[in-house]
């Protein structure tokens, strides 16, 4: 039995993410992502690789989906509309009541960007959505007979899970993207100890440690402070989920600390109404969030307004949201090209922006002119400042997960290549888990866990509970317990292994029990005139203990045992057990010793002792 | 597995409560509170004998002059008669005789099994692991919490009394008290004494919940590695479950109160319950209402009840008559409620069930918006503020009609809407500031109000009732069973309409035939009363067993012998053993660790791997052996025997001797038994072992 992972998207890169895991036969794809930084047919994973027949249905028996990011969810509605998949797809509730917003944003704003194709409408999108099985944290779902599927809170984005998936005595996680530490709204990922074979992991920030984000939280929040109340103006362009949330959290936040009545806008309904859903999904914030709200949800921005098209040339400070991010197309591009020029503005942008964006070219440089669009160009003075904080987990917290989890293999996605070949290294060397780095199209084969079933007796179940207590009187009493499961193994042709106690087997069998045993009547020559029997069976015991160490001697009035070993005074003349009699010695007295053929050597070694004497 | 059902319990407020042993474990079902025994206290009303001298009758004339009743032992109930001190609450009577602190397992099923739980908790020797479902541990929390906020207005009106023996009970034993009150007090055995407590405090709350594990539906969570116990949806309400519990030794399903088709929770996860080994069924809910008939919700159906073809069983368990059914009535309730504000009177509901607030809440508005009434709804709870709001943020706790409304980006329920348009309005009591003076706010009337407790002896319902008690215009809207005996006491004589509401609170009878048959579970415990009244005789693969109140019932383990897993790891070092006799066999000596992990045994490589005395030497052996075939064997090798036949003591059996001469002299005793190699040479000793080794199968 194998496992093979078959990277469709995000091996040796970022972007869309797609990972297709074969457990013991079952087919699952993890994620289904779009490349935000390719326009041709790249942009999408290669999905003829699952089946060349375009099959999907019987190639795949279920989708899981990680997270709402486009980069997680953006080729669904492709594989699900376009290339006809009609199986089950498993989503968190945030997740699927997210996920058509995000997908119907970017896919209006890619056509008023292009002008091009669409990529998907917006009924691909619904009736995609419609054959999303949204699943709840920890929830475990029976996908068909043999596959088992669980989510664990991963703390990315809202709704954001790690995936477990177990079929038959073999385990998979697949963690999507995550972050190991709390941030404002969001908890640290959380997910129990479990026995994996493999774990695939993201590895964002391979070789990244970083500190504590708040730093940076109060850089961003000085920022934004220092051009309102220069009476500038600051634009963030966000998408409509996620980072917009986080970032007016902490900018509402701030103004009710510091008391400032700078109004803060949202760009469109669309973000107004992604609040609504943070409001209902607040089960899956942070503990934080979540004790706060029953008297106040923290969603409920008590400073956001909705923002007009005329607001754009009023007069005084303000903040203002606007989708989409990166300033690629859309509302926020036309809000930059008339605050732009303006010293006293600022533009900040949160997460990273795709090349080709304007918002890639503020990063990379400090240019003074911008290409917009068409041509129109624009004379940039304001301020830039870039978030610098990320809801993605550290090489520190990928080493603590992979550390906690102790999976049998390692395989990464989602990162750059060199620093993933670093990870690669230290997971190999520090934790010795073997660790692959598979590129797209790749497939990484591991040996999966299977165990031997088997029935078994009673009896060999209360054997195994017995207590098997072990003395040893080195300097201190020392009392060890060590149980071992002692039993044998029947296996009968067409039937169901069982596993018996030794004395149940002959039962099994349908056999009698033939006890093979040893005996012989050992001379002892006595010195001196010992009439006692119990003086001479304790010179006895001690001689032995001497010699056969460890062993464990009863004594009782005229016999002595150790183990099956037990060793009569023999009073008959003459015993049947006794061989080559030479009655030289006159004060000689005779053992008569019968044990089992299981303590062979026992016996003779106790038998060696005898006959040497007293 | 023993199962003693402590009590049968009481509809839907007052869930059964078993006990279960199982896999050596000691598992407590549901905690609950018998919240309708507090209706022998007097609520606190104000200036209640002025109130009630207004109305001339013979209650009134009683109340003032005791001597009379005692001569007048058998008439009816007064108000007077009511216990006019601090309430004490009355738990499940035989969980006293349990030893707290011996209990492993407690699992909640609903908000309403939880209410018991902080009298067991606050016992210094509990210590059990505590499971419900997030759902069901925040709002029961809420329900403990304004419990006990309701009652802290009788300790205000009553004074505070810390004496550890309830005075009350003295007074209640004598011979004048009406039997009707002695029987709610000493139960019908008259020992019931004990199981009235005092109510606990916030603080035993607070310890309580924080003894709590919280899990979702569907969660497997893992006791001592040994029990994997799963809550599935039962659709009664909110969070409510049936459980699921897999052991090594067989798997159990519990199933309390379900409701098949839900308006608000999800429905009944019946499918998760299949082919268990046993099955609890819990559900008394047909049992109580089929005594109540009144109300006309119960119909029996006659032809529904044997139904043998699996292919439409699940479409009659998911058939939506019953749901319909409720909707009608919920409906009834606003047109009702409707019709007494058109006519200028307000309405009153008591009716704290969760779903059915919600419901109604939403039903109520959206017809008060349609209509041209201008009435306002107040929803007046202590905790109404953050149970509504709580509503609203647990979609994956609710039905699939909810869960759409996720989708759609709106609110779960309606309510949300109306409270910001301030046509619902939340107080948390009669006396919150911003309810009185109506200058701030829109205290009018006629007007709708949800206010608890349903047995009308709690929390704000008692002054609002006695206010529109008079008034023929206004209407009372009550939970089932509260008009009859002592619940209208206090409020008599009342002028109100009254409207009393069963709801489903469980499966129908005549479906639980159904419900086996797709369940098929090996072993069914049905109370008894459930098994006189249905015929199981279709049944027949399925055995029944019956069980009654305060008995313990054993059952069999029926499951084959444990499984047992065991690691590749250790397969790979077995020695395999062919058998001479038996073509078909494979033995093979196992030697390791048995660990329990996720209620499996598992069987490990141990420590140290004691590989050569196993591999070397058999240690038991079986058949026999014929003496002139070990003279052969021992020839062989080289060792020299003459048989002697030696005839026994009894003469019977046949003993042979084999002497050996050379190379050094010995004896073999061979019988059917054993065979007994005596000689004093080690080497002679072993090679002849080895020999008999040769003509023996043995391990």
């Amino acid at each position: 039995m194998a496992i093979d992972c078959l990277v469709l998207g995000a091996g040796q890169e970022i972007g869309k993410s797609c990972v297709v895991v074969t457990i013991n036969g079952k087919r699952i794809m993890f994620d289904c992502g779009m490349h935000m930084g390719c326009d041709d047919h790249n942009r999408y994973p290669d999905f003829s690789l699952v089946s060349k027949s375009g099959d999907f249905d019987n190639a795949i028996s279920c989708i899981i989906i990680t997270h709402f990011h486009m980069d997680h969810v953006g080729a669904l509605p492709y594989f699900t509309e376009v290339c006809g998949y009609n199986g089950p797809i498993y989503m968190s509730y945030p997740t699927k009541a997210l996920s058509p917003l995000m997908l119907e944003d970017y896919r209006r704003v890619m056509v008023d960007r292009r002008g091009e194709d669409e990529l998907f409408t917006t009924a691909h999108i619904a009736n995609c959505m419609k054959k999303v099985i949204a699943i709840d944290l920890k929830q475990t779902i029976q996908v068909d007979e043999d596959l088992q599927i669980r989510a664990y809170y991963a703390g990315h984005v809202l709704g954001a899970v790690m995936v477990y998936a177990k079929v038959g005595d073999a385990a998979i996680v697949y963690t999507g993207d995550y972050n190991m530490t709390t941030d404002r709204h969001l908890g640290a990922a959380k997910i129990d100890r479990l026995q994996l074979d493999l774990l695939i992991s993201e590895s964002t920030y391979a070789t990244t440690i970083r500190g504590s984000k708040y730093p940076r939280e109060r850089e961003f929040l000085q920022a934004v402070h220092k051009c309102v109340a220069g009476g500038g103006k600051a634009l963030i362009p966000s998408f409509a989920l996620g980072r917009a949330q986080e970032l007016c959290m902490l900018l509402d936040d701030y103004w009710e600390r510091m008391n400032i009545k700078v109004p803060i806008y949202f760009s469109s309904g669309l973000t107004i109404q992604a609040n609504m859903y943070y409001k209902m999904l607040i089960s899956w914030t942070s503990q934080n969030v979540k004790e706060k709200h029953n008297t106040h949800n923290p969603f409920d921005f008590k400073n956001v307004k909705d923002f007009d098209r005329s607001l754009i040339h009023a007069p005084g400070p303000c903040v203002l949201f606007a989708t989409p991010g990166m300033l690629c197309a859309g509302f926020s591009l036309e809000v930059f090209k008339h605050w732009a020029p303006s010293p006293l503005n600022l533009v900040a942008l949160p997460g990273y922006s795709v090349a080709g964006t304007v918002g890639h070219k503020l990063m990379s440089g400090k240019p003074t002119t911008v290409d917009l669009y068409n041509g129109t160009k624009v004379d940039v003075r304001c301020k830039i400042h870039q978030v610098a904080f990320s809801p993605h987990t550290d090489a520190k917290g990928i080493m603590d997960l992979t550390k906690f989890l102790s999976p049998k293999n390692v395989v990464l996605v989602h990162g750059e290549k060199p620093s993933m070949m670093i990870l690669k290294d230290k997971i190999t060397s520090e934790l010795d888990i073997p660790c692959f780095v598979p590129a797209n199209g790749e497939t990484v084969s591991v040996a999966s866990t299977t165990y031997i079933k088997a029935n078994a007796s009673d009896m060999f179940l209360k054997s195994c509970s017995s207590p098997n207590f072990k003395f040893s009187n080195s300097t201190q009493l020392r009392v060890t317990d060590q149980r071992t499961a002692d039993g044998v193994l029947v296996i009968e042709k067409s039937k169901k292994a069982k596993i018996v106690h030794q004395d149940e087997v002959s039962e099994v069998l349908h056999e009698k029990n033939h006890v093979v045993s040893l005996a012989y009547c050992c001379p002892v020559k006595v010195k001196g005139e010992s009439d006692n029997d119990a003086d001479l069976i304790k010179q006895l015991s001690e001689k032995i203990l001497k010699t056969v160490s460890g062993a464990q001697i009863h004594e009782s009035e005229n016999c002595l045992q150790i183990g099956s070993f037990k060793g009569t005074l023999c009073l008959k003349d003459k015993c049947v057990h006794r061989r080559d009699i030479s009655s030289s010695s006159e004060a000689v007295v005779f053992f008569c010793c019968n044990w089992s053929a299981a303590d062979l050597e026992l016996g003779w070694e106790v038998i060696n002792v005898m006959k040497q004497n007293i | 597995m023993k199962l003693t059902c402590l009590s049968k319990g009481d509809g839907f407020h007052y869930p059964p409560c078993h006990m279960l042993n199982l896999c050596g474990f000691r598992i407590l079902i549901d905690c609950p509170l018998d919240l309708s025994a507090i209706k022998i206290f007097s609520p606190v009303i104000s200036c209640v004998a002025s109130e009630a001298s207004k109305y001339p009758s013979d209650e009134s004339l009683d109340a003032q002059n005791p001597i009379q009743k005692k001569h007048k032992l058998e008439r009816q109930l007064t108000f007077a008669d009511l216990v006019c001190e601090e309430p004490w609450y009355k738990t499940v009577k035989p969980l006293h005789l349990w030893d707290a602190s011996f209990i492993d397992i407690v699992l909640i099923s609903n908000p309403m099994g939880l209410l018991g739980l902080p009298f067991l908790t606050q016992n210094p020797g509990f210590s059990a692991k505590i499971y419900m479902t997030e759902a069901t541990a925040k709002i029961g929390q809420l329900m403990m919490e304004d419990l006990v906020s309701m009652h802290a207005e009788f300790r205000c009106f009553h004074g505070p009394d810390n004496s550890s023996f309830p005075g009350w009970i003295k007074n209640l034993d004598r011979e004048q008290v009406p039997a009707l009150l002695k029987k709610v007090v000493f139960g019908e055995s008259g020992d019931d004494l004990g199981s009235w407590m005092r109510l606990y405090s916030l603080d035993d709350i607070e310890s309580c919940m924080k003894k709590v594990q919280a899990v979702k539906f569907a969660e497997e969570v893992c006791y001592n590695g040994t029990l994997i116990i799963k809550a599935l949806s039962s659709g009664l309400d909110i969070g409510a479950c049936n459980w699921l519990i897999n052991g090594p030794n067989g798997s159990l399903s519990y199933v309390s109160d379900s409701i098949f088709v839900s308006h608000h929770a999800r429905n009944f996860d019946f499918h998760g319950l299949k082919g268990t080994d046993v099955l609890i069924y819990s559900d008394f809910s047909s049992l109580q209402s089929a005594e109540v008939t009144e109300n006309g919700c119960i119909s029996p159906d006659p032809d529904n009840n044997y139904i043998s073809t699996t292919s439409d069983n699940k479409d009659s368990l998911l058939n939506t008559e019953d749901s319909l059914e409720e909707m009608e009535k919920l409906e009834f309730i606003c047109s009702c409620a409707a019709e007494s504000a058109d006519a200028g009177g307000s309405t009153l509901i008591t009716i704290t069930r969760i779903g059915i607030v919600l419901q109604l809440l939403e039903l109520m508005s959206n017809s008060l918006e349609s209509s041209s009434l201008k009435v306002p709804i107040f929803v007046i709870s202590s905790v109404a503020e953050e149970l509504l709001a709580y509503t609203n943020t647990i979609p994956e706790w609710l039905c699939e009609q909810q869960q759409e409304k996720l989708i759609s980006g709106e609110p779960s329920f309606g309510h949300l809407k109306f409270i910001k348009d301030k046509k619902i309005h939340l107080f948390p009591a009669i006396h919150s500031p911003n309810l009185i003076y109506a200058n701030r706010t829109s205290w009018q009337e006629p007007c709708i109000i949800f206010a608890p407790h349903w047995s009308l002896r709690l929390g704000p319902s008692v002054q609002l009732l006695q206010r529109w008690r008079g008034d023929p215009k206004s209407l009372l809207v009550l939970e089932d069973g509260i008009s009859s005996g002592l619940g209208l006491l206090p409020f008599r004589p009342i002028a109100m309409k009254i409207l009393q509401c069963s709801f489903l609170s469980g499966i129908r009878l005549q479906k639980l035939p159904t419900l086996l048959s797709v369940l098929q579970p090996k072993i069914v415990l049905v109370p008894d009363a459930v098994n006189q009244r249905i015929n199981f005789a279709a049944m027949k693969t399925i055995s029944i067993l019956n069980y009654f109140e305060n008995k313990t019932l054993r059952v069999p383990r029926i499951a084959d012998n444990p499984s047992v897993e065991i690691t590749t790891d250790l397969a790979s070092k077995l020695s395999w053993r062919k058998l001479r006799q038996r073509e078909n066999f494979g033995i093979a000596r196992l030697k390791g660790g048995l660990l329990m992990e996720d209620g499996k045994h598992r069987l490990v490589s141990g420590l140290e791997q004691e590989e050569s005395s196993g591999k070397a030497r058999p240690l038991r052996h079986w058949g026999s052996v014929a003496p002139e075939s070990l003279l052969d064997a021992l020839l062989k090798i080289g060792i020299k025997g003459s048989l002697e036949q030696s005839i026994g003591e009894t003469g019977s059996d046949d003993n042979s001797i084999i002497h050996i001469a050379n190379p050094s002299s010995g004896l073999i005793e061979v019988s059917e038994m054993g065979t007994a190699i005596i000689t004093d040479d080690e080497n002679v000793a072993s090679q002849v072992f080895q020999a008999i080794d040769g003509i023996l199968d043995g391990i």
